[in-house]
């Protein structure tokens, strides 16, 4: 990573406007790209930060959950503990809570990987030296509602006998016939275009939002105390920081809500697959 | 002053979530308090009802991303 990559990241404003600078530049969405190593010139095939993040994420939920796994004792240590109050939390309350106790169990290893990847993801997002959370790229995101996307198709599709029965099963019974039409629009529409984009969406905005709030914060707050001009714009830059403090508390709920969400619809998608009428 | 109007139509964009999420969660503390055996069932529910809300905000986010000057 080059020095002049970092700093035009990390400070984008440093010749305030009374010396013919531009003054203090908002933080937007181009401060999330952050190419590392770049392989051609559009970007497409770039080792970007997000991605290392992802990698590095993937490498601890695997070596943390394979050595648990490996040594499980009777009375659990501190480790053991925590990996299984956290599969308890998605296999009971969001798993057999939603989908419903007859049906549930296949569908553990994935509601499970969904939950722990992206709780892991976001709050890298607030940890030192790392922070970044990755899912405010929004092809992170995709990828996952992807498959979870494909799963509960593909689920409807068997249990409810092949292509027709799906599309019946879309409208509910007992409609008049005028309705019929207008509610299969609506349905279909709900169920192909917008779960998925807005499965997608939400993580991402949320991830993004956050940290873009944090960004102006900080970003503004030494803006305000190395250039301000009189000792209360100066002050007001150190409440700032302050309140850039409070927020990331703020962060580590919503980023831990946001994975609780995610999972929980779509555990509902696939519940509303696996059940036998609408 | 500058700036970008698709911003401020954001910020407008947003009420009407807020109000909505406002009021899912005011339902939700009103039926906890009144049956404090039903909290997981109805948490469930009031998070789901705040995902599908909050949806339309996030919405407003990206378009306000997409349709920026």
């Amino acid at each position: 990573m080059s020095p002049s990559v970092v700093s035009a990241h990390l400070l984008p404003s440093v010749v305030p406007m009374s010396e013919g600078g531009d003054g203090f530049v908002t933080p937007g969405v181009e401060n999330f790209w952050w190419p590392i190593i770049p392989v051609d010139g559009t970007g497409a095939w770039t080792l970007t930060r997000p991605a290392i993040v992802l990698l590095l994420t993937v490498a601890f939920l695997g070596w943390f959950f394979v050595s648990v796994s490996g040594r499980l004792t009777l009375v659990p240590s501190k480790r053991q503990w925590m990996a299984e109050q956290t599969y308890g939390f998605v296999r009971n309350t969001i798993a057999r809570d939603i989908i419903g106790a007859k049906d549930f169990k296949p569908f553990i290893p994935l509601l499970f990987t969904l939950f722990t990847m992206i709780l892991v993801n976001n709050v890298a997002g607030i940890i030192p030296f790392i922070q970044f959370p990755t899912f405010s790229r929004l092809g992170f995101p995709i990828v996952l509602t992807l498959i979870v996307y494909v799963v509960y198709h593909a689920v409807a599709l068997r249990r409810k006998h092949g292509v027709v029965g799906y599309m019946k099963s879309l409208v509910p019974p007992g409609l008049p016939g005028w309705l019929k039409p207008i509610l299969f629009v609506l349905e279909f529409l709900t169920y192909f275009i917008i779960r998925p984009l807005t499965l997608a969406l939400r993580l991402m905005g949320n991830m993004l939002a956050g940290h873009l709030m944090l960004l102006v914060f900080i970003l503004g707050g030494e803006y305000l105390l190395l250039h301000g001009d009189s000792i209360g714009l100066k002050f007001s830059g150190i409440l700032s920081f302050g309140f850039a403090i409070l927020m990331t508390f703020f962060e580590l709920l919503i980023e831990f809500l946001q994975a609780f969400i995610f999972t929980l619809l779509a555990a509902l998608y696939i519940g509303d697959a696996v059940s036998e009428h609408h | 002053m500058t700036g970008d109007i698709a911003f401020l139509g954001y910020g407008l964009a947003a009420i009407g979530p807020g109000i909505g999420v406002g009021l899912i969660f005011a339902a939700y503390i009103n039926g906890v308090a009144r049956q404090p055996e039903a909290r997981g069932m109805l948490q469930t529910i009031a998070f789901t009802g705040m995902a599908i809300t909050e949806a339309l905000a996030i919405l407003g986010l990206v378009f306000a991303f997409v349709f920026q000057g």
